[in-house]
């Protein structure tokens, strides 16, 4: 009797730790695709196309230049309002948008995902990476008036530690894709979460340095516990690198940047695992 | 031992009825908690047992079976036996309560082809991204797009938004891109339902050409018998949940078809069985027995007698009998007349004797018919009913007959004679 080969076998064993990684590396097709399709999809019909990537960021940093930094004073002392406000907002919105849309993940795919086995995680890295692409067109925008506010003098100071960018950006989307992975695993059974994402991402922009400048109302962040709590949020630091990389305002606190990757790594790990645990059963219940 | 495909082993599979989980968060960790101490539910209704019997559903109990490399198997079975369910934990849509599955080779799922299509994107890009999701590389796509176009029969308008196009023409693309794919299982769910007849002849001829030619695995679940007749040469009936049936095409339509259950009767009392609705019922049938017979079934080539009885409510009109014999698919085999039969007003009963020689041994059902119609063809029903069923097996005399193929019909022709 010749040994019967197997390729697959599925078991009814519904551990955390199963996850379908050499699966995932034959996905790079896929996950392009995937990218490609989320680009493309969300511009078809407009007339202006990749055009509102910037359309919506360049209006938020005039509201949050008006009101925020002239009316109420909350800008950094020494750099333009609005390159500040507008450096902050488009990390801001590529940690925001990549845990808002991951946490649709199942909820928003179940269609797709009800019919055919592929590895679950491509969805949601393939939606952490299609944020990249608008962002490069913010990121793009903002170098233009970079190079403006260079040219007149307008007290930027570019660093060294622009080459921090990459990890800066990686640990930005990890993190909201993370954060996104849990809240997906979560929603396939309670739709509470799904209420909660939209205004507590809202609510968490005004817990990190996006609004306002955190080293210039020195009052409160001179409470070191208030200081503590304040930078464990895991933006923070990162959002402060930014800054500090591009426009050399602010300072890096290296303590709370090192706690702020650990707590990216371990919130994408969670995530991951969370949502490979439920990705085997989420169609019964979502 | 031959190489196994697919092995499904003592797979179970469970749902919860009603509502899933509380209806909130808050719900749920009362419920844990309440568990976890052992005290009594706070969210269960009066009078409910936490996991009470009636909470859970088994859409599969217990099922094993195998399937080997290069059979196409059809599963059959009621609406709710579990065979979309297997179907999806074959495809690992979703996982199994308890149980394995093993799998050899590349999976290709045809659930409810197109529903992976994206509306906003062409058609040409959905080619691309649905072939991705069914496990093709890029360059393999690429290298069939043109099969895959020219077999859709859509290339015209492959540039166009896929929610432009006509549900056939949505699902004639699904339908080229994952029968295209180099996966060595396909398995498919009443993908034939859409489509017109020319093009639904030109998939299962597809699939023909798959699994005869190339020696893949096919699974196909269907309700349309005549389709797994044609392309299955095995088939699994499930019912409940469990394996009721596993075997040839024919055995497993009977089965599912429920006539096995009447076996061994002679006296068939139809005085309750449904009748056509265009029955006048003015000559009414009231039973057949096979008064000269122990069971209903017969060697090839045998005649059996039996009496029909019925009423007549006058006996001034013209009573004929016809009978169709029907095959286990219920597709009709032929027609046998009874001719003209005498009669009078009330209870009435008439023999005949039925020679087995023109039907391929298998299950056969048969309705009768009291009818009369005049020179001008007009027909006047007085009754129809199904009023018999039969088995024919093999004999001495069907020893041309034993390999008969399945698409050569159920009617054994007179031979035609050299002159």
């Amino acid at each position: 009797m010749s040994q019967q080969k197997w390729t697959t076998v599925i078991k009814s064993s519904n551990k955390m730790t199963d996850m379908d990684i050499k699966g995932l590396k034959n996905c790079k097709d896929l996950i392009f695709l995937f990218v490609r399709r989320t680009f493309v999809a969300k511009y078809k019909q407009t007339i202006l196309g990749p055009a509102w990537a910037i359309i919506q960021p360049f209006f938020t940093t005039v509201v949050y230049s008006v009101f925020f930094g002239n009316v109420a004073g909350l800008g950094a002392a020494g750099v333009p309002n609005f390159i500040f406000y507008l450096s902050g907002t488009i990390v801001w919105n590529l940690f925001a948008h990549s845990l808002t849309e991951t946490s649709h993940t199942f909820t928003g795919n179940s269609a797709i995902l009800g019919k055919v086995y592929f590895p679950r995680l491509v969805m949601p890295i393939s939606t952490a990476i299609s944020q990249f692409i608008s962002f490069f067109i913010q990121y793009a925008f903002m170098l233009c008036f970079m190079v403006f506010y260079l040219i007149t003098d307008a007290g930027i100071t570019p660093n060294i530690f622009m080459l921090m960018t990459p990890l800066i950006l990686v640990q930005l989307a990890v993190l909201g894709m993370g954060f996104g992975m849990i809240i997906s695993s979560l929603t396939t059974k309670y739709r509470d979460l799904n209420m909660v994402v939209s205004f507590g991402v809202s609510l968490w922009s005004y817990c990190s340095p996006v609004a306002y400048d955190m080293f210039s109302r020195s009052q409160l962040m001179t409470n070191s516990t208030f200081y503590n709590l304040y930078m464990l949020n895991p933006v923070t630091p990162a959002v402060n690198m930014f800054r500090y990389a591009y426009l050399g305002t602010g300072e890096i606190d290296w303590l709370f940047y090192g706690i702020s990757w650990i707590t990216t790594v371990a919130v994408a790990v969670l995530g991951a695992m969370m949502f490979s645990k439920s990705e085997k059963t989420f169609m019964d219940t979502v | 031992m031959e190489e196994l495909a697919i092995r499904v082993e003592n797979v179970s599979k469970e749902y919860r009825l009603g509502a899933i989980g509380g209806a909130t968060l808050k719900g749920e960790i009362q419920s844990k908690l309440a568990k976890l101490f052992h005290k009594e539910d706070p969210n269960l209704k009066i009078g409910e047992k936490a996991h009470g019997k009636n909470e859970r559903f088994l859409a599969l109990n217990d099922l094993s079976f195998d399937i080997k490399k290069g059979e196409t198997v059809g599963i059959i079975g009621r609406n709710g036996a579990g065979k979309s369910t297997i179907l999806k934990l074959i495809c690992r849509v979703t996982a199994p309560t308890k149980g394995n599955i093993y799998l050899n080779g590349r999976i290709t799922s045809m659930l409810e082809v197109g529903t992976g299509f994206h509306p906003e994107l062409t058609g040409r890009e959905n080619v691309y991204l649905n072939g991705a999701i069914l496990g093709m590389s890029k360059s393999e796509i690429e290298r069939k797009f043109d099969q895959i176009v020219e077999f859709s029969e859509v290339g015209q308008f492959i540039d166009t938004p896929v929610k432009r196009y006509s549900s056939g023409m949505k699902v004639k693309l699904a339908f080229s891109v994952a029968s295209h794919l180099d996966s060595e299982i396909l398995i498919m769910d009443e993908v034939l339902a859409v489509g017109d007849v020319s093009f639904q002849n030109k998939c299962i001829n597809r699939m023909k050409k798959v699994s005869q030619e190339e020696g893949r695995t096919v699974l196909y679940v269907s309700h349309n018998m005549a389709t797994v007749k044609s392309l299955c040469n095995r088939c699994i009936v499930l019912s409940h949940g469990q394996l009721a049936f596993e075997g040839s095409t024919e055995e497993a339509i009977a089965v599912y078809m429920e006539n096995e259950k009447l076996d061994n009767t002679v006296f068939f009392d139809v005085s309750d069985a449904k009748r056509h609705p265009k029955c006048n019922k003015r000559h009414f049938l009231q039973n057949l027995h096979l008064f000269d017979s122990k069971a209903n079934v017969f060697e090839y080539g045998e005649k059996f007698p039996f009496r029909i009885t019925w009423n007549s409510e006058n006996d001034n009109e013209t009573l004929r009998m016809k009978m169709v014999i029907n095959g286990i698919d219920t597709t009709p085999v032929g027609v046998v007349f009874g001719g003209e039969i005498s009669h009078c007003k009330g209870a009435n009963s008439a023999d005949f004797e039925f020679d087995t020689s023109f039907l391929v041994p298998g299950k056969y059902t048969v309705d009768i018919i009291f009818y009369d119609e005049d020179e001008t063809g007009s027909v006047m029903f007085y009754d129809r009913c199904t009023a018999l069923r039969f088995t024919v097996e093999h004999g001495e005399k069907s020893v041309n007959l034993k390999h008969w193929f399945k698409d050569w019909g159920n009617a054994v022709l007179p031979c035609i004679q050299k002159i």
